[in-house]
């Protein structure tokens, strides 16, 4: 997809906590439309460069830019990267949808309520649109009958496209999904992994950090190995997957088959 | 000895008076309370030093002292100061029912702050990242995340609190107001009959402690609802229908 407009890119992304280096440089280009895969074992760094991109987690070093935007970061007391400007930050956030591991719903709100919060507070829609969206949204994610439920009423799958919807509902830019499988049952992967096959398809602008290997290989345009917080190889899946250069990925492919 | 029942009823109606004094000074000492409580725990679970000690001192120094002390210190202990008694406030100061509110709320104001920050604090972490990663602005999250959600934590905490500061208003009799325990002893100073007229008081006590009581449960019910709701799906095949293309792949 290099002939399309840049959604995101990140450039030289470092982070460490203390001696500790998670991150050591990553750069990363995702153009519109492109799903992009984050694969590595435990501890390779791939949900903090997730959570650096929107500053859930502070970069120590490293330029983070959405759509044509440059994120303004200064040193902070602790040597690592702030927001500039809080205003800034935040409307880029509201341009990153984060889905995350543990779905985070927010359990005193219905479904309708959790989806509606931040269209309604942070981009001032007016609450009978904000309603409208969220309705088609739960009938995407096949949802519509639980709109009056609280999270606590739903099956992890069930909360986890919840959590997509919510973030749907802000129309981001580029969506981020932090391992949103993991804290599933097995029999729930597949409904929640539908619903990304269905927003990749439909050409959105994806960075995934998974394990789940025959998904990453169906849906994504670009696959991005990290290992010891770098890049140990990016590429499509078929060369990620069946042709790894580096002896690395070729191991842990091995052991993923 | 024989008991004396008829004095009960011939002074309900003035230990009835003594009750809805109780009553009033809960109540506006709850609410003055509440409102100082809130700015206090967000300080008190502030990351910032200086934002933290000026509370935290406070609710060392309220906690630390008997409520009684509060009492006298505000009524026996401001007047001695020229300041205070020529102050446009003398007139509010010199009377008994203003400084009994004032030292019970700030007593449960202390306490009360300690139970939110600690609600505020028990508030799990992804709750918050989620609405900083929709780009929620502080005061967006704490007016719409943060304080409804420490306020159905700290509920049953706050209700004990407030059947606690019940109790603690008995210590109004000590400077002459008359609620339902200061009525209590002017009757019996009056009749003679201790242990008709304490038992009379103690049942009143248990009876808004009931009131007390049945009211969080009721807002308990009402604001944790989620905890309480039970779901049953609207029509059963609309639900299959829509949900098979996403089970199926």
């Amino acid at each position: 997809m290099a002939n399309a407009p840049t959604a995101l890119l990140l450039n030289d992304i470092h982070k460490s906590y203390g001696d500790l280096a998670v991150l050591k440089g990553v750069s990363l280009t995702a153009y519109d439309g492109d799903v992009i895969s984050i694969l590595g074992s435990s501890g390779s760094g791939k949900s903090t460069l997730l959570r650096c991109i929107n500053l859930l987690e502070h970069p120590s070093q490293g330029d983070i830019t959405v759509g044509n935007e440059k994120l303004q970061l200064k040193p902070g007391k602790d040597g690592n990267l702030m927001a500039v400007n809080r205003k800034q930050l935040e409307k880029m956030r509201s341009r990153i949808g984060f889905v995350f591991q543990n779905f985070n719903l927010w359990p005193h709100k219905t479904i309708l309520e959790n989806i509606i919060e931040a269209p309604v507070q942070v981009l001032k829609q007016p609450k009978a649109e904000a309603i409208a969206r969220a309705e088609q949204l739960l009938e995407k994610v096949g949802l519509a009958d639980k709109r009056n439920a609280y999270p606590d009423n739903l099956s992890g799958g069930q909360k986890q496209r919840v959590a997509i919807a919510r973030t749907l509902a802000m129309d981001p830019q580029v969506l981020l999904f932090d391992e949103p499988t993991s804290a599933l049952d097995p029999e729930l992967v597949n409904e929640v992994l539908a619903v990304m096959k269905e927003l990749a398809e439909e050409g959105r602008t994806m960075l995934i950090v998974t394990h789940e290997m025959r998904f990453a290989k169906d849906v994504s345009s670009q696959v991005v190995f990290l290992h010891e917080g770098q890049i140990e190889e990016i590429g499509p899946p078929d060369q990620v997957f069946n042709n790894p250069k580096s002896t690395r990925v070729q191991a842990f492919m091995a052991s993923h088959r | 000895m024989t008991w004396e029942w008829s004095v009960i009823w011939q002074y309900l109606p003035r230990l009835m008076e003594g009750a809805w004094l109780t009553l009033e000074l809960v109540l506006i000492s709850g609410l003055i309370g509440i409102a100082l409580a809130i700015p206090l725990s967000l300080m008190r679970a502030s990351s910032q030093f200086w934002l933290k000690a000026l509370p935290f001192t406070y609710i060392y120094f309220f906690r630390g002292t008997p409520l009684l002390v509060q009492i006298f210190l505000v009524y026996y202990g401001a007047s001695q100061f020229e300041f205070v008694r020529e102050s446009i406030l003398w007139p509010i100061l010199k009377q008994p029912y203003w400084c009994a509110i004032i030292a019970f709320s700030l007593n449960t104001a202390a306490y009360s702050a300690e139970l939110f920050r600690s609600a505020i604090q028990a508030i799990p972490v992804g709750e918050i990242e989620a609405a900083e990663a929709m780009g929620m602005s502080k005061p967006v999250q704490v007016r719409r995340i943060i304080l409804p959600r420490a306020f159905g934590i700290a509920l049953p905490a706050y209700g004990n609190e407030v059947i606690l500061m019940l109790k603690g208003s008995a210590l109004a009799s000590t400077i002459t107001l008359l609620d339902l325990t200061g009525m209590a002893r002017t009757i019996i100073a009056r009749t003679y009959t201790p242990l008709e007229m304490f038992l009379a008081a103690g049942l009143v006590y248990l009876a808004i402690s009931a009131l007390i009581i049945g009211l969080f449960r009721f807002m308990e019910y009402r604001f944790n609802r989620y905890q309480y709701y039970h779901h049953t799906d609207t029509p059963k095949g609309l639900d299959a229908q829509l949900r098979d293309p996403h089970i199926d792949q």
